[in-house]
């Protein structure tokens, strides 16, 4: 027993050393040898190496030491079977505790509002943005495996019907909320129809390029889209014609996003329990078994993709009435790829793991604003961290143990 | 024997179940198959062997919809319900999932199972195709969702009974072992309410004693469900007691036909399988 843990020690020491000697090495033009061409001289400063030696040494352990548990926990993983879920699932699962925390959460956010500065408020309505169009595309990649990387798109086909709806007849919000959940569909379904044969790497292309399509038509089309200096002034949304401060707008469009939070979550985490839902992991498993066993792969991608999209018209509208302009640069590649990332950290196909997912990988950039340029190489760094140690995201997609009436089986 | 199953479950007398005419299947300049005639009857079962590349699996996907063949003529006479046709619906270049539908429900050669899901939901999975609710219905369940929902749950686990793997319900089907995927791949089929179940090599991988048992386990599916069998096969052994029919196909022809004991003395399968030169 102590001879193992000798020799694993014994091992790790050895990975890190070598790691930390290549990488001393490598570094020694830059971190040591200073050369002065003014004052023509070589400084050498050798504790640089030290600090480096010393430091990339203990990196380096430690990254050795995480890994070799990770392989192990993997190894373990393996043999684990739907019922030996981690313990923090099970007591997630458990309708005993998941209740009562359930309406905790639930009250903590109706709350938050009277709690919070309108900075704070303005940051979750965002990141809740997020939470329902991560659910949006749980459904088509995670769900059914539809790979869409021109998902913002239907964001902004949402957004830009509540702008130029209001810019151009005054349509109020309400009313045009469900309309941008209709255009959602539609534009889903446009987008679903070509792309009915493609798999993987294809269906990845052409949906990029589907989405950089619109962006370049809101960006070129000037009579239509006002172009890249977007649409200003849109309306809030409508209180019963109550006029009401900047403040309480927020805190308006706060409780309507919880609203639409709270029904996404609900809506999405049935669908994957049914019937079409289980249809959708069939297609993202096998696609041939999938039609062979009687299911029709192109209704239920066309679904994939209409409810995906429908979620994100939906979410634009409320981004357009949130911030009150809306120009193409919100509706980037890159806007796509955070998306994605949300649900592909969160956990592809777990509803939990990607509200999770959307609120790390939102709020951490804001509150991570005080280490001001480590921001971006930090929250890269986590990303980075989360796919190596969690390769299937925070929250591992957990199927459903169904209950079986005996008496009726026979 | 397959006089008595014949007469038993025949409930249309007369006609096939499937009936091949002629099919031909053609890859750019390879011919995988080259007219190709062949008929199941009510509740036979009925083997295909051939050495391998011979087309076998070929056949199938022409005949489930997978490939259109390039020439022939694909019949199914489903027997019940709406989907029953006097004179039976023609099949070639048919979508594979209305294939299945109509009642024509196969197993892979290479087992397709859907590995991260459990072995109850994989034969979930069949009686898709049996039930209808909806997006509205998932979302609401009002009690016709849920009954029907119940309904899947508890006629998929009688299934998984049928080949002893109820233990194995809730267990991913990546991690069963070898034999139990065959077989829940031959429950996932079921689950389709077909009347022709197409077998792609079930007992590949199986020791003498599994095949044993899986040859027990048709013929009892065979009784039970009514179903006509269409069986790919290279152990001999199972084919030869199990079938009333064999098939053999080289190169993508049909050399030879008849009950098994006809089939093994006919020179041409000998020549087949022995690999023996005439000329040459
Ligand atoms: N999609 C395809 N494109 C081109 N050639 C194909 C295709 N599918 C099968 N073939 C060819 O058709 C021939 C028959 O293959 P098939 O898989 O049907 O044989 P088989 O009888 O099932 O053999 P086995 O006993 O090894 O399973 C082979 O030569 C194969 O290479
Ligand atoms: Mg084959």
């Amino acid at each position: 027993m102590k001879d193992t843990l000798m020799r694993y020690v014994v091992k790790l020491v050895r990975q890190a050393l070598v790691a930390s000697i290549w990488l001393s090495f490598l570094t020694l033009p830059i971190m040591v040898i200073r050369v002065d061409t003014i004052e023509q001289t070589v400084t050498w400063r050798w504790m640089h190496l030290a600090y480096m030696a010393v430091g990339s040494f203990v990196l380096a352990l430690a990254w050795y030491a995480m890994m070799d548990r990770r392989d192990r926990g993997q190894a373990k993983k393996d043999l684990e079977t739907v019922e030996r879920v981690s313990a923090l699932s099970q007591f997630l699962s458990d309708p005993r505790f998941a209740k009562p925390l359930m309406a905790f959460g639930f009250l903590v956010a109706a709350a938050f509002p009277w709690f919070f500065s309108l900075y704070q408020t303005n940051i979750l309505v965002s990141a809740m943005i997020y939470v329902v169009l991560g659910l949006g595309l749980n459904i088509t990649v995670g769900l059914a495996g539809l790979l869409d990387l021109g998902y913002v798109a239907f964001y902004a086909v949402g957004a830009y019907t509540y702008a130029l709806l209001n810019h151009h007849f005054h349509l109020g919000f309400w009313a045009v909320l469900p309309l941008g959940a209709v255009l959602g569909a539609f534009f889903g379904i446009l987008l679903g129809f070509p792309v009915l044969r493609l798999r993987g790497d294809y269906l990845a292309i052409v949906t990029l390029g589907f989405g950089q399509i619109i962006r370049l038509v809101l960006e070129n089309w000037g009579d239509f889209s006002y172009g890249p200096s977007g649409i200003s002034n849109i309306d809030r949304p409508g209180l019963f014609g109550i006029n009401y401060s900047v403040e309480q707008a927020t805190t308006y469009i706060y409780y309507i996003m919880l609203a639409l939070v709270i029904l996404t979550i609900f809506v999405t985490a049935r669908l994957k329990d049914s019937r079409i839902g289980r249809a959708w992991l069939a297609l993202r498993e096998d696609e041939i078994a999938c039609q062979a066993m009687g299911i029709d792969n192109t209704r239920a991608k066309l679904m994939a993709f209409a409810l995906g999209a429908t979620l994100a018209g939906l979410m634009g509208v409320v981004f357009a009435a949130k911030t009150t302009f809306i120009n193409p640069a919100s509706f980037t590649f890159m806007e796509s790829a955070m998306i994605l990332a949300i649900v592909v950290l969160g956990g592809m196909g777990s509803v939990l793991g990607v509200i999770l997912g959307a609120f790390m990988l939102m709020l951490l950039p804001e509150y991570l604003r005080a280490f001001s340029e480590y921001r971006m190489l930090i929250f890269g760094a986590t990303m980075v961290l989360i796919m190596v140690f969690r390769p299937e995201g925070l929250v591992r997609a957990k199927r459903k143990v169904y209950k079986i009436n005996v008496e009726a089986a026979g | 024997m397959a006089q008595n199953t014949t007469d038993m479950n025949n409930q249309n007398t007369g006609n096939p179940v499937l009936s091949v005419r002629n099919v031909s299947m053609n890859f750019g300049g390879l011919r995988a198959l080259s007219e190709v005639d062949l008929e199941v009857r009510p509740g036979e079962v009925v083997a295909l062997i051939g050495p391998n590349g011979a087309g076998k699996t070929t056949f199938f996907n022409c005949i489930t919809g997978i490939y259109t063949p390039t020439d022939g003529e694909v019949t199914a006479y489903p027997k019940t319900g709406k989907r029953k046709r006097a004179n039976g619906v023609r099949i070639n270049g048919m979508r594979t999932n209305l294939v299945c539908e109509l009642g024509m429900a196969r197993t892979f050669q290479n087992i397709r199972l859907f590995p991260s899901m459990t072995a109850l939901e994989n034969v979930m999975i069949g009686r898709h195709c049996r039930t209808k609710s909806g997006i509205l219905g998932a979302v609401l369940r009002p009690a016709a969702t849920r009954r029907e929902e119940q309904e899947v749950v508890d006629n998929s686990y009688e299934l998984l009974t049928k080949v002893g793997l109820e233990k194995l319900a809730n267990e991913y089907s990546r991690n069963l072992p070898y034999g139990a995927q065959r077989r829940l791949e031959i429950a996932r089929a079921l689950a389709t309410e077909p009347f022709l179940l197409l077998l792609d090599e079930p007992a590949a991988g199986m020791n003498p004693q599994e095949t044993e048992e899986l040859k027990q386990m048709v013929i009892r599916i065979r009784e039970e469900f009514k179903v006509s069998v269409l069986l790919i096969e290279h152990d001999m052994k199972m084919v030869m007691s199990l079938s009333d029919r064999i098939y053999v196909m080289e190169y993508g022809r049909i050399i030879s036909t008849g009950t098994p004991k006809e089939v093994s003395e006919d020179p041409q399968v000998i020549r087949a399988y022995l690999g023996e030169d005439d000329d040459a």
